[in-house]
């Protein structure tokens, strides 16, 4: 399902695949940019900031303002250093850390 | 004259020492370095900690209980004035132990001292299901922990602003980006600085850490001091994870764990190295094999000041009576007695703790 | 290890030339770049977009093309996805790639990490739905993705460009609210003999103001107090122009006042760096070879200081140069012969960034920001906040950093440093030098502790 995104997606004809977007599945072109993909589709924010709870989405599309994060495979990472893969887990990051055996 | 203390240094030792100055009426000077000085102030790992402290010397580990007994108080006092928490934590902090022999030795150790201490040295010994019980986060390479409950930890660099701050409002005057080239008597003391700016005082407290080194012999100090590496690493902030703090890790109040810490005798070199990352990195995983998938976000090495011994250094200088010598590795702990006991030694009042055992004698050639 | 006569740190224009020019010459070549595809931010995936959207990017991007293909020539290996995140004596760099830290070692290094856009805190800066120019372009390049009801704010070449892309792509934005103001252009006629040198790009520039009128894209020149509007997202921008208030209602605000060197490799090694009162900027200190005054390690590229694609490319091409000579892979006379003419290409180049330097000033209301807006995005700290530090002592961003925590969050200081460092300056009257930059350490990127521990492990073992 898409919602309204204030981006227009020119269309290079990748085909889709289903991520689950914080447990909602999603499908976004495979190989794209995941913050290109994830703005395209009408995702407006992406993460509260652990200090005041301000919702950020991203801002440089470089790799250098950290304001993309997301967390993936309980890793936070930079949603403008990713390309969609088929079956990404995307949550928001640092909402909850699992504890782990071993 | 323009005070009754000139304190060379502004760091936490400084600051603590002269905000308890301050408070006792006295005006007083600090003269504080620039952006880029070596600073424990800005680099410390935020222990208020008792335990391992003065095997050797009991007198060191009932200082260190003095003050942390102090602490509470203090910090109030100071988020009071500053309106800001200063993120103390005062419910016990873990020796961890990788094996059951280490473990053992040191509850060994700890025993003789708690004699020495007449009993007064609160710690209980968790084994592995214990510690986690208390600990959800810790891994099965953790034999055991001993939870020592007169330790704590604090976020030093909101200490070093509230005293900044403080130091200020009560009427304190820092001048900061000094160098102080040179201390001398001539009836009061004259601090002279390499930008041309002197201060004139009735007593001279030395508390600029390493900058002891230089200057300390100069003002009749043998200041037997060294430099020595710890490097820090600090995650991403995440939810609530360690209870409390250890040697090897702990949660800060915004959210980051901070893992230390090296202990490496390079000299003046205050770098981050990719092998110290990783050795800190390893043994935090092997702590706390959640903390894999943590991003580590900064590092920074520090210089610890460290005396032969280890111990404090409180002497009043033998050539120029009125100049002290504070130094310590422990500022963070040592904080809230600089600022509440300290003053009376340098008073020499009625209440003046006896530090004889930290003088400079104990370095004296036999 | 992975080892390399040279290790080239970063695939825009200044790295893949250098790769190239020292691969020719018979070095064998590492470059590490962080993105899947080369190009750097400037020819951002340049060989998968150009046959996709070549037309309406233009040639400039297209230029990027045979730089790229540049990666192929023997004796170069290219790493993508490679994150560089420390730097150590020795020529060892230590990076993180699909999820393993892994070291390589080079007789030479080049930093080739390019610019990052001005820091531009206004009001509102933080709100989803506020992004650099820049951001808007790289969205554009690599993805196709375009702002629709876009306003681009502030100053810059870079804003009139991204603009007539956004028009060429059927997507013209609402329009430009520019900074810079009619005291600006008068100042900068005094560099138009340099501005004549580099007539292409005056062309150029005209071409797209040209295109921007022709679209009926609105421009606001000489704007002041802008902030953006919205409490949760950017719902429109408010600024001043000649005495009225405006607001322009939109769903994306792109900020840019001018770009400048990212030089937190450099700085973590300890290369000197001094203030650029003209660019406004901390540039490495460099020889004209490009190297630093710490051994084996060479710069080129904007990460040098602000000079574009072209520059970036000769630069690369003459550092590169400079190391074959140095390990004795070519004669001083042929190194010689190839730089004179490099030199004076790139003298032609930067001949009109004196003009475009004045034309196009940073915006003064984020260099001087309100009490109230943040500098610091990370850890949320405001500008009123470096103010109080200064009244408490502070000299420097390091002592600020300890006592506010600007500059401790994951992006180390990248999007508020010169915020931090002028606001300081402005209120203990000290100089940008005097006052300084962050320390930057390693890592320069996050990397997973879990990541680092494995780089520990065989000694783990042994010690048990």
């Amino acid at each position: 399902m898409k919602t309204v995104s204030p981006f227009r997606d020119l269309g290079e004809g990748r085909p889709e695949v289903e991520v689950l977007l914080n447990g909602a599945p999603l499908r976004l072109p495979e190989g794209m940019n995941l913050a290109a993909a994830l703005l395209a589709a009408g995702v407006r924010s992406l993460r509260r900031t652990p200090v005041s709870g301000a919702e950020r989405a991203p801002y440089c599309m470089m790799g250098a303002c950290f304001d993309c994060l997301v967390e993936i495979g309980g890793v936070t990472r930079q949603a403008c250093m990713l390309n969609v893969e088929a079956g990404m887990e995307i949550t928001r990051p640092q909402e909850e850390i699992t504890h782990v055996d071993g | 004259m323009d005070a009754d203390y000139a304190i060379i240094g502004g760091g936490v030792v400084g600051l603590s020492v002269a905000w308890g100055l301050l408070k006792r009426g006295k005006r007083v000077t600090v003269l504080d370095g620039d952006d880029g000085s070596f600073r424990a102030s800005r680099g410390n790992f935020g222990l208020v900690w008792v335990q391992s402290k003065g095997m050797k010397q009991p007198r060191y580990a009932e200082w260190s209980q003095q003050s942390a007994a102090a602490w509470g108080a203090f910090s109030d006092e100071l988020a009071d004035a500053t309106g800001r928490d200063l993120g103390l934590e005062q419910k016990g902090g873990y020796d961890l132990h990788f094996s059951e022999e280490s473990l053992e030795e040191r509850v060994a150790d700890y025993e003789v001292l708690k004699g020495k201490l007449g009993g007064d040295y609160p710690f209980e010994v968790l084994g592995h299901n214990a510690l986690r019980k208390e600990e959800p986060a810790i891994g099965p390479k953790v034999a055991g922990a001993i939870l020592h409950h007169q330790d704590g930890h604090v976020n030093p660099l909101k200490l070093l602003r509230a005293l900044a701050d403080d130091v200020r409002r009560l009427g304190g005057r820092v001048l900061t980006g000094k160098t102080v080239t040179d201390v001398s008597r001539n009836g009061a003391f004259r601090v002279r600085c390499a930008d041309g700016t002197q201060v004139d005082a009735g007593k001279v407290i030395l508390s600029a850490g390493l900058g002891a080194m230089q200057l300390g012999p100069k003002m009749g100090f043998r200041a037997p001091i060294r430099p020595q590496r710890g490097q820090v690493l600090i995650t991403e902030k995440l939810p609530k994870l360690i209870n409390r703090p250890s040697l090897i890790a702990r949660q800060v109040d915004e959210g980051g764990i901070q893992i230390g810490a090296t202990n490496e005798e390079v000299g003046l070199d205050d770098r981050v190295t990719a092998p110290g990352l990783a050795q800190l990195a390893a043994e935090a995983v092997a702590a706390y094999p959640v903390l894999a998938r943590a991003q580590l976000v900064r590092s920074w090495g520090a210089l610890r000041i460290l005396s032969p011994d280890g111990l404090p250094i409180y002497q009043e200088s033998p050539e120029m009576p009125g100049a002290y010598l504070v130094t310590c590795h422990s500022g963070i702990t040592l904080a809230a007695a600089h600022a509440r006991f300290l003053p009376d030694w340098l008073e020499k009042t009625a209440d003046a703790p006896d530090l004889e055992v930290f003088s400079e004698d104990r370095f004296a050639v036999s | 290890m992975l080892t390399a006569d040279l290790i080239v740190i970063g695939a825009g224009p200044a790295g893949m030339a250098a790769a190239a020019e020292a691969g020719r010459a018979g070095l064998s070549v590492l470059v590490l770049d962080e993105q899947s595809q080369p190009g750097g931010q400037i020819y951002r995936d340049v060989e998968r977009v150009v046959p996709l959207r070549g037309d309406l990017l233009g040639a400039d991007y297209a230029a990027g093309l045979p730089l790229a293909q540049g990666l192929a020539e023997q004796g170069v290996s290219h790493l993508n996805g490679a994150v560089s995140w420390a730097i150590e004596e020795g020529g060892r760099v230590m990076f993180t790639r699909a999820g393993r830290a892994e070291q390589a070692e080079g007789r030479r290094i080049l930093l080739a990490t390019g610019a990052l856009e001005r820091p531009m805190p206004v009001p509102g800066w933080t709100l989803p739905g506020v992004m650099t120019v820049g951001a808007a372009q790289i969205l554009l390049k690599q993805s196709g993705v375009v702002p629709e009801r876009a306003v681009l704010a502030g100053s810059g070449p870079l804003i009139y460009l991204t603009a007539a892309q956004m028009v060429r792509a059927g997507v013209p934005p609402l329009a430009l609210v520019e900074t810079q103001t009619r005291g600006d252009a008068l100042r900068a006629a005094r560099h138009m003999g340099g501005a004549l040198r580099g007539w292409r790009y005056l062309l150029k520039g005209l071409g797209l103001m040209r295109e921007l009128k022709r679209a009926g894209v609105q421009r606001f020149v000489g704007a002041e107090a802008l902030a953006v509007m919205g409490d949760d997202r950017a719902e429109g921008l408010r600024f001043r122009r000649g005495g009225r208030d405006h607001e322009i209602a939109c769903e994306t605000v792109l900020l840019h006042h001018g770009v400048v060197p990212n030089t937190q490799a450099a700085r973590s090694i300890g290369v000197a760096h001094r203030w650029d009162a003209v660019q406004q900027c901390f540039s490495p200190v460099l020889d004209e070879w490009g190297r630093t005054g710490v051994e084996g390690v060479l710069i080129a590229g904007d990460g040098a200081g602000i000079g574009g694609a072209k520059a970036a490319e000769y630069a690369g091409r003459l550092a590169a140069l400079q190391v074959a000579e140095d390990l004795g892979a070519i004669t001083a006379h042929a190194r010689d012969e190839v730089a004179r003419h490099l030199r004076g290409d790139l003298r032609r180049e930067r001949a009109i960034r004196p003009f475009l330097d004045t034309a196009y000033p940073p915006y003064a209301g984020a260099i001087t920001p309100e009490d109230a807006t943040l500098v610091c995005r990370c850890e949320e700290v405001t500008a009123g906040d470096i103010r109080r530090f200064a009244r408490m002592g502070c000299l420097g961003p390091n002592q600020a950093k300890a006592f506010g925590r600007a500059g401790m969050g994951p992006c180390q200081g990248r999007y508020c440093g010169l915020a931090v460092s002028a606001i300081l300056a402005q209120e203990t009257g000290q100089s940008m030098d005097e006052t300084g930059y962050y320390r930057i350490r390693p890592p320069l990127k996050p990397v997973t502790l879990g990541e680092l521990a494995a780089m520990e492990e065989p000694v783990t073992d042994a010690a048990e």
